[in-house]
């Protein structure tokens, strides 16, 4: 069963599609978050990020009929933002070459994670510190890019397994694969800096999982 | 089932997912009650994906929201979708 808010989008979808262009504002008000920080985590350059978040809206207005429905509305704005974030990558790429290697999918890679003893939980006031939110961000744009790519709609825009599979066109398994071992670069890639950054022990986030 | 480290740490993302099935979950529960190495890469590992869902680390530009819909409605205005 759809819920009210599918409903609802499915109803704006036709009236726009019958001439009401205007409620296409209304129609992707509630992604234009999505949309950027997907292009923007992909880029990390905010002015590209603004740019191509313009370009997917006015690609899926240009192409809002061939939108069947079977897919949820996000998943294939999802895909058209995706594609537009891979298109910038590769005309940044034509200058600079990946930071780190692009393992094979079945290859020996290294996805072991640092080996520590003694976390410290971070305050999540931590991320009001510059330094801190530009290691992270810093982070992901070095994850090889099939993994960066299923790190962003899983962990950052919290698509499920299925979204994130269809948004990518790829199988759930490949998904779970992909996303363990980009998670497991991001823990070698920023343990070293956080536990710098993290004084204080015990406190929120033992609370919250516990 | 007894679990080494490194067999462990291939099960950290499907442990935060809650994805493995009772007999795993069972033997990765009792390793990292008694290894603070895996219990340090478990911890590190959800506490970066915490911050990484959080809005503070991918904030939107000011007035990206107006220029997107000002950019919209002028393509809105002369063309059918």
């Amino acid at each position: 069963m759809k819920t009210a808010a599918a409903t609802n989008e499915a109803a704006l979808i036709a009236r726009v599609l019958a001439g009401e262009n205007e409620l296409f504002h209304e129609l992707i008000r509630p992604y234009e978050r999505l949309v950027y920080v997907t292009i923007f985590a992909i880029l990390k350059n905010e002015a590209e990020a603004e740019d191509g978040a313009q370009e997917t809206m006015i690609s899926t207005f240009r192409n809002l009929k061939s939108f069947r429905g079977e897919a949820k509305f996000s998943t294939w704005l999802v895909t058209i933002a995706m594609n537009e974030a891979r298109k910038r990558l590769r005309k940044a790429k034509a200058a600079a070459e990946d930071s780190l290697d692009d393992p094979a999918e079945e290859g020996e890679g290294d996805f072991t994670p640092a080996v520590l003893t003694d976390w410290r939980e971070i305050p999540l006031e931590a991320l009001e510190r510059k330094e801190l939110k530009e290691k992270l961000q810093e982070a992901v744009k070095l994850l090889p890019e099939k993994y960066r790519e299923v790190f962003v709609l899983r962990d950052i825009e919290e698509l499920n397994q299925e979204e994130t599979a269809a948004a990518l066109g790829i199988n759930v398994t490949l998904v779970k694969v992909r996303l363990h071992r980009a998670r497991m670069m991001l823990q070698k890639l920023l343990v070293p800096y956080l536990k710098n950054q993290a004084p204080a022990r015990g406190g929120f986030f033992r609370r919250w999982f516990q | 089932m007894n679990l080494e480290c490194k067999h462990v740490w291939e099960h950290i993302s499907g442990y935060l997912d809650k994805q493995l099935d009772a007999e795993l979950l069972a033997a990765v529960e009792r390793h990292l009650e008694s290894c603070e190495v895996c219990s340090a890469v478990l911890d590190s590992t959800r506490n970066i994906l915490v911050l990484t869902a959080d809005d503070r680390t991918y904030e939107l530009p000011l007035g990206y929201s107006e220029r997107l819909h000002g950019r919209l409605a002028a393509v809105i205005g002369r063309r059918e979708p």
